[in-house]
């Protein structure tokens, strides 16, 4: 097999004092998908958090290697570029930033990034309308603010039309399925599942595993008070599913 | 630093730069008496009328106090120290081409996306040497002419238009209505002079651009521009580049004149000379501005935005006294390192059903501190007069200040006053989610910015926003981190 895309050994993280990841361990191949589930404040999108880079969080041990390269040594721009990608649970409004202007800016950056050239205005629409049909999206939305009055379900369907126009090497995306109905959860599955490549990885951070019947992982992990206390392949999501979470609490305690 | 070379930066403009006019009687030793006056007025050759007026002022100038009730510091100005008048630089004085200028401000320039005959003219070079700038300005005055629009210098005005000038000049800005209207109504050298005749519509965005042979006016600029009854016009102040100007005291007075049915756009991009990072150096802009929405449906529009100076004192505002007639507000206001603006407007409702708009954008960063002072006024007379008003200020960093004072005097109960305020910063969350995009953290402070600027920026003339953007970024390079 292939170096691995991500390689997280021993990860542990505080945030002001408290410790949230106490000594994380996970490989992520290129062309696979994992899921980390596990219950409110297990730790999840704290994992996600520090990977992107967000600061706040203070890595007290442990490594994490991506593409070869020391993860945590690179700022978030820099690993935004590199192709990591994080969509966010909550994703922030920006009030009076064109949705267009954000996401070209990001497209650019990325491809300056690479010595590519950048997107004129003209190539970059056609891309994004490409996109926007794909995740059955309105083409008002390029043109409203960013996440600026829009619903939760739509402020999910932003962050993968943003991913789908990126087309990162790394997909983080930190429950992307809540706030959706069903309609809206099957065309954001679509989406993930358009972005699997044999050389991209995609983490699914989940409380649920209802993503996951859309979306079928190649592994499962599962957090518990800031450690991976099981891994195991897409069954143990449905195991999860009928058991809840408690078992392997207590398993990890 | 002992406060002799301070003051000495801040009076000696004209000397520093050491450049001698060729012919002693072009410039008048510092001082302001009766004798400066009738030196200024006969050079321009003006009319009597025009010399007693400033007569007028000089002497209400010398009963008047400097007013301090602005939030802005500065050390006390020695006006007996100032020379009130130089003759206008000759083209032979500035640089000879663009290898003579200051790379750091042709880097600038070129951040901005001037184009490269425009940086040299901005920069100072002698026009001829670098463009044909006679056949520009020649199309550009027989499309006006054609159009009988008159724009001209103000020292021309005088002698083409004496009635004109003599009808409006002051009827706004009266000579004794502040103390730096006070002083500028005594001492202006020129300033833009434009009107537009009776159901015109002005061709052209009127700028200074255009205006090439009043390019170096001085500190004390005087503009009028009057547009008749249903007539139309825009007008664009300032450049969009950082102007080296050797002036310090810049204390100009800006009249606009709306009669019936006519509209005026007056749009601003100031970026004078903020002074460096510490504070040393940079413009004391005191501007008075004001408009008059004499003839009913008229419309005054005031856009601006205000990068730089180090203290700016300005307050453009309307007089809303037509019935029906519409007074318009757009500001962004931003200041970085130790920059102080007090900048607002006055809407005063004379008329019925008259009608203002105030959307104040404030932007602090640094050491900096930003003041909205603003008035509305509604007179018993205003019946049905309404006002919306929205301020809203962006810190970026925690030692810079913003403050909002909202004065509002009702005396019709009729009258519809609303005002909003907001004070936020630019949160970790937004900036995260920038860079998590990849863009870096000063495109992504950049973008959060003209977000926030949008609702003015838009009422700007096309290229004219696209350039006030680009000034945006570069007045808060290095704001954050």
């Amino acid at each position: 097999m292939n170096m691995p895309l991500l390689s997280i050994r021993n990860l542990h993280v505080n945030v002001a004092d408290r410790e949230v990841l106490r000594g994380i361990d996970l490989e992520l191949p290129a062309g696979q998908v994992h899921a980390i589930m596990g219950p409110n404040g297990s730790g999840k999108s704290s994992l996600s958090h520090v990977l992107a880079g967000k600061p706040g969080y203070a890595v007290t041990a442990g490594t994490v290697d991506w593409q070869g390269q020391d993860l945590l040594s690179l700022p978030p721009e820099e690993r935004a570029r590199d192709g990591l990608f994080l969509g966010f649970q909550y994703p922030v409004e920006i009030p009076g930033v064109n949705n267009a202007y954000l996401l070209r800016a990001a497209l650019n950056a990325a491809r300056r990034a690479r010595g590519e050239s950048e997107l004129d205005a003209f190539d970059f629409l056609s891309l994004v309308k490409e996109r926007m049909a794909l995740m059955k999206m309105d083409e008002a939305f390029l043109s409203r603010g960013v996440n600026e009055g829009f619903s939760g379900g739509e402020k999910k369907r932003n962050e993968i039309l943003q991913m789908l126009v990126l087309q990162p090497r790394l997909a983080i995306l930190d429950e992307t399925d809540s706030g959706l109905d069903i309609d809206a959860l099957k065309v954001v599955a679509g989406g993930i599942n358009s972005l699997r490549s044999p050389e991209r990885a995609i983490l699914l951070v989940t409380h649920y595993q209802r993503l996951l019947d859309h979306v079928r992982p190649d592994r499962v992990h599962v957090l518990a008070r800031g450690r991976i206390v099981k891994s195991g392949g897409p069954e143990l999501a449905h195991e999860l599913e009928q058991r809840g979470y408690d078992w392997l609490a207590e398993e990890a305690a | 630093m002992s406060r002799d070379p301070q003051l000495e930066s801040v009076l000696g403009r004209g000397y520093q730069h050491g450049f001698v006019t060729d012919i002693e009687s072009d410039t008048v030793p510092p001082g302001l008496d009766e004798e400066t006056v009738r030196f200024i007025s006969a050079k321009k050759q003006e009319p009597q009328f025009l010399l007693d007026w400033r007569l007028r002022a000089l002497e209400r100038w010398l009963t008047m106090k400097e007013p301090h009730w602005a939030g802005v510091n500065y050390p006390p100005i020695d006006y007996q120290a100032i020379s009130y008048y130089s003759a206008p630089k000759q083209k032979t004085e500035g640089p000879k081409s663009l290898s003579e200028v200051d790379p750091q401000l042709l880097a600038t320039y070129e951040k901005l996306g001037v184009p490269l005959h425009e940086r040299a003219r901005l920069a100072g070079v002698a026009v001829d040497a670098v463009f044909d700038s006679v056949s520009v300005a020649t199309t550009f005055k027989e499309r006006l002419a054609a159009a009988g629009v008159v724009f001209c210098p103000m020292s021309e005005a005088v002698r083409t238009h004496p009635e004109l000038v003599e009808q409006y000049l002051g009827s706004v800005v009266p000579y004794g209505d502040n103390f730096f209207a006070a002083l500028n109504s005594a001492v202006f050298t020129d300033g833009s002079f434009v009107y537009v005749p009776p159901g015109v519509r002005c061709p052209m965005e009127l700028s200074t651009y255009f205006r090439i042979n009043a390019a170096k006016t001085g500190q004390f600029e005087r503009t009028l521009i009057i547009a008749d009854r249903g007539s139309h016009v825009s007008y664009l102040e300032g450049c969009t580049a950082p102007m080296r100007d050797e002036n310090q005291l810049h204390a100009a007075v800006v009249e606009l004149v709306a009669l019936d049915d006519a509209e005026i756009k007056y749009s601003t991009v100031q970026n004078w000379y903020p002074g460096d990072a510490r504070g040393r150096g940079g413009i004391y802009n005191f501007v008075t501005k004001r408009g008059e929405c004499r003839g009913r449906n008229s419309k005054i529009s005031w856009t601006q935005v205000e990068t730089g100076s180090a203290i700016t004192w300005k307050y453009p505002s309307c007089v809303l006294r037509g019935e029906h007639s519409v007074g318009e507000f757009y500001s962004v206001a931003v200041t970085s390192n130790r920059q102080q603006a007090d900048t607002g407007t006055k809407m005063i409702h004379l008329g019925a059903n008259t009608k203002s708009t105030i959307i104040a954008k404030g932007i602090s960063a640094g050491h900096a501190s930003n003041t909205y002072r603003g008035l509305v006024s509604v007179m018993p007379g205003a019946t049905g007069a309404r006002n919306f008003t929205q301020c809203d200020s962006l810190l970026i960093g925690p030692d810079c200040g913003a403050h909002t004072v909202p004065y509002i005097e009702t005396r019709n109960p009729q009258a519809v006053v609303e005002h909003e305020a907001s004070t936020s910063k630019i949160s970790e969350e937004q900036l995260f989610y920038c860079l998590q995009r990849g863009l870096s953290e000063e495109d992504a402070v950049n973008l959060i910015v003209s977000g926030f600027c949008r609702t003015v920026l838009r009422e700007l003339p096309m290229e004219f926003a696209v350039e006030a953007q680009n000034l945006l970024a570069v007045s808060l390079e290095g704001a954050v981190g």
